[in-house]
């Protein structure tokens, strides 16, 4: 369980994010979502230890998150984050590989157990049969689940997800966070697309200029009149086959 | 270490590994008998191998051969050899580490500037006689300092302001580099010595003929075996830093340590070779582009065959370079340079989506 406890943050002087405090339920799909700058991300980054909070404490099952050791961490949190990455050629299953990293020692090569996790990982994401192929050549969408799978192959009880449907087209969108939900992990995940958040989050948290506004299930949280104030667009709901949609609409439009 | 699937398609890459570091092995065993042998005095390879064999392990007990060659080659081309080998392994594992630091095809060990320092204690050294309290070695000892001072300078600069980054680290290194030059191109002009400065530029373009058994042989070879050890054990934390610092840091990997560690390990190991062999540039950029364009990119394949490659290309250079201008012995920095430039291009047109 991870517990972030009134943390704040700034960059330079501005304030990003304030007393933001929420908790994650064991297997849960927990989603963070508001408008650009609301500090979404800042708070994920907070969540699994990319940025130390100004103030407040993360705990991890317990421990204070500044505590403990890197490795340690990441054999209790795994994050998907999408990077330009440098001169790397690594092939999908070493990229996968990788994942095992915080249980090896500094002198330990990966062995046939790492390598059996590795190969159900990829499994698990159904990209097994994309194991030999150079990671830089996937397309966005295959990537994303290579990524979630190294994620999976360091074997963690939280994993967080930043913004993981970006530049995906809407099948692919729907296929990777279909996937997430069905791991059965505790979830942290940052979405954009308030129908995604509604289709695939148990929880979600609406946050608007660094603060906390609304915190529930996705049927208590995305009120249009909520919506309305937060984003500053004509917002309408209505249920389509048992499942919650929103409409946009420019306001006064 | 058979495996009865192999689902991940991880074997095949170990075999071509295998292969390639045999084949490497084999080949950099034959270039420097060949390297040996030949010069103004042509040596047989088989008397070669029995001139070594005989010192080192005491077989064969009787001098088959001239005092001469003995001489020739175990206290000059041996040794020279030797120094070649480890000089283009030390920059090539160098030239990889710091590609995996800067996320950067294009970084090598002298973007640093650590061999314009090195130059710079040269110059003092060779122009002004500093540091001849030093002893029989002033010259690689000040060039030495000179690289340490170097990169102390650009870690300072990078370091200052918060956190390491791969851009103020690069940054940082090509402006102390233009500094240190324009220093040395300063100490030349002032010195208004001829000699002394076709000296200077006999080691800017870097020379393998000061080597000789001793201390800063033994020196190169210490610290080049070290490095190469210790990063192909660092392999997998270079993999991840070479992707990037928020991945580096979800793996349980702290970037920030590991790019200090590992600038403190390449300005060691740069800064020994450069005091041995001058500046030799282009190794440390072509060789690791070559090597991962053989096995891969993980760094714990990448490592040794750089370090394999760098030897043998450098041992090759010095034969050429040693015999393409008789009597007259061409730098071999020039010809690294002759070699590399061209290649690099070639990869350049072939590199495929940033693959290479």
């Amino acid at each position: 369980m991870i517990r972030a406890d009134g943390v704040g943050y700034s960059y330079g002087g501005r304030p990003a994010l304030r007393e933001a405090t929420l908790e994650t339920s064991p297997g849960r799909v927990l989603g963070l979502i508001g408008p650009n700058g609301s500090g979404k991300t800042t708070l994920l980054r907070l969540l699994h230890g990319g940025l130390a909070p100004a103030s407040g404490t993360v705990t991890v099952d317990g421990a204070d998150l500044a505590a403990l050791a890197p490795r340690e961490l990441a054999r209790s949190v795994a994050v998907v984050v999408q990077e330009g990455e440098g001169p790397s050629g690594l092939s999908v299953a070493e990229m996968v590989l990788l994942g095992r990293s915080p249980h090896l020692g500094a002198l330990q090569r990966e062995g046939r157990e790492d390598r059996r996790i590795a190969e159900e990982s990829l499994r698990r994401v159904g990209a097994l049969g994309l194991a030999a192929r150079p990671f830089a050549g996937l397309s966005g969408g295959e990537r994303q689940r290579v990524l979630i799978a190294r994620a999976l192959a360091q074997r963690t009880e939280h994993l967080l997800l930043d913004e993981p449907t970006n530049h995906l087209d809407v099948r692919f969108q729907h296929e990777v966070l279909g996937l997430v939900r069905g791991l059965g992990a505790t979830v942290v995940v940052v979405l954009h697309d308030l129908n995604l958040a509604a289709r695939y989050c148990d929880d979600v948290v609406l946050l608007d200029a660094g603060r906390v506004v609304a915190r529930g299930t996705p049927a208590e949280v995305l009120v249009p009149e909520r919506l309305e104030g937060v984003y500053r667009i004509g917002v309408r709901r209505v249920e389509l086959d048992g499942q919650l949609h929103l409409l946009f609409s420019p306001r006064g439009g | 270490m058979t495996e009865t699937t192999d689902a991940l398609g991880l074997a095949a890459g170990r075999r071509r590994t295998l292969w390639w570091c045999a084949g490497l092995v084999l080949a950099l065993a034959a270039a420097a008998v060949l390297g040996i042998g030949v010069g103004s005095v042509p040596i047989a390879p088989g008397e070669v191998l029995q001139v070594i064999t005989r010192h080192a392990v005491g077989w064969p007990a009787r001098l088959g051969w001239s005092p001469a060659v003995d001489a020739i080659v175990w206290e000059v081309r041996l040794p020279r050899v030797l120094l070649g080998a480890c000089v283009g392994a030390g920059l090539a594992v160098c030239g990889v580490a710091l590609q995996a630091m800067v996320r950067n095809v294009l970084a090598e060990p002298y973007v640093l500037g650590v061999n314009s320092g090195a130059s710079c204690g040269a110059a003092a050294a060779i122009l002004f006689g500093v540091g001849l309290g030093l002893g029989e070695h002033a010259l690689q000892a000040t060039a030495f300092l000179g690289a340490l001072a170097a990169s102390v300078l650009v870690y300072g600069v990078a370091r200052s302001g918060g956190r390491l980054t791969s851009l103020k680290l690069l940054l940082s290194g090509v402006a102390v580099g233009y500094a240190l030059n324009a220093l040395t191109s300063f100490l030349v002009f002032a010195s208004g010595n001829a000699e002394g400065s076709r000296s200077v530029m006999f080691w800017l373009l870097g020379s393998l003929s000061l080597a000789g058994w001793g201390t800063p042989l033994a020196a190169v070879v210490v610290v080049v075996l070290v490095v190469v050890a210790a990063l192909t054990t660092l392999g997998r934390r270079l993999d991840a830093l070479a992707i990037g610092d928020e991945t580096a840091d979800s793996l349980g990997i702290s970037p920030d340590r590991l790019r200090a560690g590992l600038l403190l390990l390449v300005s060691l190991c740069v800064g020994v070779l450069v005091a041995a062999s001058g500046s030799i540039g282009f190794v440390g950029l072509v060789v690791p582009h070559l090597a991962r364009r053989c096995v891969g990119a993980r760094h714990v394949r990448t490592v040794p065959v750089a370090a394999l490659m760098g030897a043998l290309l450098l041992v090759l250079a010095d034969l050429v370079a040693r015999t393409v201008l008789q009597p007259q012995e061409l730098p071999i920095g020039i010809l690294t340079a002759l070699l590399g430039a061209p290649f690099l291009l070639v990869l350049v047109r072939r590199a495929r989506s940033g693959a290479a």
